[in-house]
C-alpha cells in the first residue's frame, strides 16, 4: 500500500488507479474536505499533524481489515500540514465487482480512520482564536467509541 | 538498555512521545524515562507527570499507544518501548 499520509494535495486519480481493475465495476469514494465552520465559528484555515509512524501502521491495518471483510481493493490518503477551506483532507476509495461491498467498505474505512488513526487538527478562526479540535467535547457530535486494546 | 538498581530490580528505559495539545502543555514532544520494572503505561504517565513541568496538566486517563498500537493504561511496558500519549483524535 502507498503511504497514507502526504504533505501534497491528495491525488485522487492515483487512488482510483490503485484500485481499478477490469473485474471491479463498482468504485465508492469518500472525500473529507476542509469545512468553513465549526461550532458556529468561522474557520479560515487549519493544520493537520500526526504520529506518523503509528498513523501509517494503523491505516494499513484498517485497509487490510476492509480487504479481508469485503471483496474489495482499497486506497486511502490523508493530507498533513496547512490546508485551506475546500481542500481535500482525506480520501478513501473502495472498488469491488459490485456496489454493495464497495459502499460498505468505504463507510467502514472512513469511520475506522477517524476513530483510530492518530491525526490532529488545529483550527484557526476568523476571530483570531486557534484551537486543537477535540471531537469529544460537547457540541461536536457523539464522542468516539473507546479504541480497542492490543 | 537494562540497568539494575542497587536493590537488584531492573530498570526499564522507555521513550515517551507527546503530540498536539499535550506536547504544547508539557513543552516537549519526546522524553526519555527510566522506570523500575514491572511497569505499566499508567506508571510511565505518573513518572512523566512527576518529572516534566507542565506534564501535570495532562489528563488522568489519556489515550495511549505502545510501539505504535493503541494500548490501555494497564498495558505492561518493556525495556525499549515507545509509548505515546494521544490527545483525542481529530483526523479525517
Amino acid at each position: 500500500m502507498s503511504p497514507y499520509l502526504t504533505h501534497a494535495p491528495v491525488d485522487l486519480d492515483s487512488l482510483l488507479a490503485a484500485v481499478s481493475a477490469p473485474e471491479r465495476g463498482g468504485v465508492a469514494t469518500f472525500l473529507g474536505l476542509v469545512r468553513n465552520h465549526q461550532d458556529g465559528r468561522t474557520v479560515v484555515r487549519l493544520v493537520y499533524s500526526a504520529y506518523e509512524s503509528m498513523a501509517e501502521a494503523e491505516a494499513a491495518r484498517i485497509a487490510a481489515e476492509a480487504e479481508s471483510r469485503w471483496p474489495v481493493r482499497v486506497a486511502l490518503s490523508h493530507r498533513l500540514g496547512d490546508l485551506a477551506i475546500g481542500d481535500v483532507a482525506v480520501a478513501v476509495v473502495a472498488a469491488s465487482a459490485h456496489r454493495a461491498p464497495a459502499f460498505e467498505a468505504c463507510r467502514y474505512l472512513i469511520e475506522e480512520l477517524k476513530r483510530r488513526v492518530p491525526v490532529w487538527k488545529k483550527e484557526f478562526y476568523a476571530d483570531g482564536s486557534v484551537v486543537w479540535v477535540d471531537p469529544t467535547t460537547p457540541g461536536m457530535g457523539a464522542p468516539p467509541e473507546s479504541v480497542p486494546a492490543t | 538498555m537494562n540497568t539494575s538498581s542497587e536493590a537488584g530490580g531492573q530498570n526499564l528505559a522507555v521513550r515517551v512521545l507527546l503530540f498536539a495539545t499535550y506536547a504544547e502543555l508539557a513543552g516537549r514532544a519526546l522524553v526519555e524515562l527510566t522506570i523500575p520494572s514491572p511497569a505499566t503505561v499508567q506508571d510511565v504517565l505518573r513518572r512523566l507527570r512527576a518529572s516534566l513541568p507542565g506534564a501535570e496538566q495532562l489528563p488522568d486517563q489519556p489515550l495511549a499507544a505502545v510501539n505504535r498500537s493503541h494500548a490501555r493504561l494497564s498495558t505492561p511496558v518493556r525495556d525499549g518501548d515507545e509509548i505515546a500519549f494521544l490527545p483525542p483524535l481529530a483526523g479525517g
